[in-house]
């Protein structure tokens, strides 16, 4: 194999042909689902693990927490592209609607992130003192405001590493959504490499985009934590 | 309410909590608690531990929820689920062992976090006018802050939990009930987490609560504090109040052979 031509004919078409283009939507689109795919799986993974935690003797809760454990059985119990393809092919069907391959992916990835998030939360919510939340009720607070402004802040700071790991994951996850025709990093590429044919040094420029990707969130992320530690003190 | 005695706050009546285990056993924690807690009164609750000393307190705000009898405070009763507890819990402030002051909160905004929301939510809650809002914020800090001078804390009041001292903790978590307005301070163990040399600035802060007039139910160890403070000692064991009365008679002159018995320990 000739490197030197290979590695030319990539550049040709990235640097002169408009390729760095594609590529920056790629980028774009795989940080966005990635992004709010996170927030989604913060807020609804926040909402599942709070119902999880309630004390078990009212049945309503009862009952809202069979519907938590059902959500979290389906999402975490089918695969993402599966989930991906019901979503922007069975389900506009069902319903007679259409929408766009990258709102689906943002609101799927959301979904699929919470069933997640929800057991991260719950453990975070569980490693609080328990004295937090009788503090907060004693005074007259109710359970979700106690919930929301004492117990989550503090759950949120110790769980911060793990959900920059699921933040890690989610953005190498992303490289499966053209699946159902979103155009990430991963498609960007290999339009790349359907220009010429030649797809080895594309292929490899993919690699190191991701790890260069992973590599910053690390230090996103290690920087957040710094940031809530020092908060506190 | 049906009690002859217009001055009594909390009346209960044959108060009942028995925690199931996750194997299914069952513990009677309380047995047929009968009491009357007076306005202004200072009782004070010992006895060996397990002996539900903690768990009847902590009944009195529905920090446990009872399993029988009631508990009338403010016209209702408390060990009725369908009692809003958050209102009157609003009324009835709480110290606990661990001081549990909120680890994500400033001193200041520690105590000042219960009234203003509470406060807010009545003014009609996020649809309150600004400067409504504003008014119940300026309050609430002015009242804090002056809770804080009176401790003499005032310089601590935007530092986190964190960098305080237990006897520091522990009064802030005794203002931050404060801050509140209650008609009754409940206290679980305040001093037992406590070291030794930081005792006295707790206690001392409790008896200035007890001069002035606060209604008081404590759960201590410190027989000296109950000595001094106390209108009215209860001893319980197993679930039970064995015997009731004056410091001076229940202490020098103890009726039951229980009582005798743990006071020769303690004492």
């Amino acid at each position: 194999m000739n490197w030197q031509k290979s590695f030319a004919e990539f550049w040709r078409i990235f640097a002169e042909q408009n390729g760095y283009l594609v590529f920056l939507r790629g980028l774009g689109i795989t940080m966005l689902i990635a992004t709010l795919g996170l927030l989604i799986g913060i807020v609804v993974g926040t909402v599942i693990a709070a119902i999880k935690v309630l004390p078990r003797y009212k049945k309503i809760t009862r009952f809202f927490q069979k519907i938590c454990d059902f959500y979290v059985a389906a999402f975490r119990g089918t695969p993402l592209v599966v989930q991906l393809l019901l979503a922007y092919y069975v389900v506009p069907g069902v319903l007679g609607v259409s929408w766009p391959a990258e709102n689906v992916c943002v609101v799927i990835f959301g979904l699929n992130s919470g069933a997640y998030v929800s057991e991260i939360m719950r453990s975070g919510i569980l490693s609080v003192d328990p004295g937090q939340m009788e503090a907060g009720r004693a005074l007259g607070l109710s359970y979700p405001v106690t919930m929301l402004k004492i117990v989550i802040p503090q759950a949120i700071k110790n769980i911060i590493p793990t959900l920059g790991n699921e933040y890690i994951s989610l953005v190498k996850e992303t490289s499966i959504v053209s699946f159902v025709t979103a155009t990430d990093i991963c498609k960007s590429f290999r339009e790349i490499g359907d220009a010429t044919y030649e797809y080895v040094i594309p292929y490899l420029f993919m690699a190191i985009v991701y790890v260069i990707i992973v590599l910053v969130l690390t230090l996103l992320v290690k920087l957040v934590e710094a940031r809530l530690r020092r908060s506190e003190k | 309410m049906n009690n002859n005695n217009e001055n009594a706050l909390i009346v209960v009546k044959n108060l009942q909590k028995v925690f199931k285990n996750n194997n299914g056993d069952t513990v009677q924690a309380l047995d047929g608690i009968d009491n009357v807690i007076h306005n202004g009164e200072k009782v004070v609750i010992i006895g060996p531990s397990g002996c539900g000393k903690s768990t009847f307190l902590r009944c009195l705000n529905c920090m446990e929820d009872p399993t029988g009898g009631s508990i009338f405070f403010g016209g209702e009763d408390l060990a009725d689920m369908k009692v809003d507890i958050n209102k009157h819990r609003e009324n009835i402030g709480m110290v606990f062992q661990q001081f549990n002051l909120f680890n994500n909160k400033t001193v200041l905004q520690n105590i000042m976090l219960a009234p203003v929301h509470i406060r807010i939510k009545k003014a009609g809650g996020i649809f309150a006018p600004t400067a409504v809002k504003k008014q119940i914020k300026e309050e609430a800090r002015q009242t804090a802050m002056s809770l804080l001078r009176r401790i003499g804390l005032e310089e601590k009041a935007n530092v986190y939990p964190s960098k305080l001292s237990g006897g520091q903790k522990q009064r802030i978590a005794i203002v931050r009930a404060l801050a509140m307005n209650p008609q009754v301070m409940l206290f679980d163990e305040p001093t037992s987490a406590l070291d030794p040399e930081m005792v006295g600035e707790v206690l001392d802060l409790m008896k200035q609560l007890a001069n002035e007039g606060m209604t008081m139910v404590v759960v201590t160890h410190e027989m000296g504090f109950a000595r001094e403070v106390a209108d009215r000692v209860i001893f319980m064991s197993e679930g039970k109040i064995v015997e009731e009365g004056k410091p001076s008679e229940f202490f020098d002159n103890p009726q039951t052979d229980r009582a005798k018995q743990f006071l020769k320990c303690v004492l």
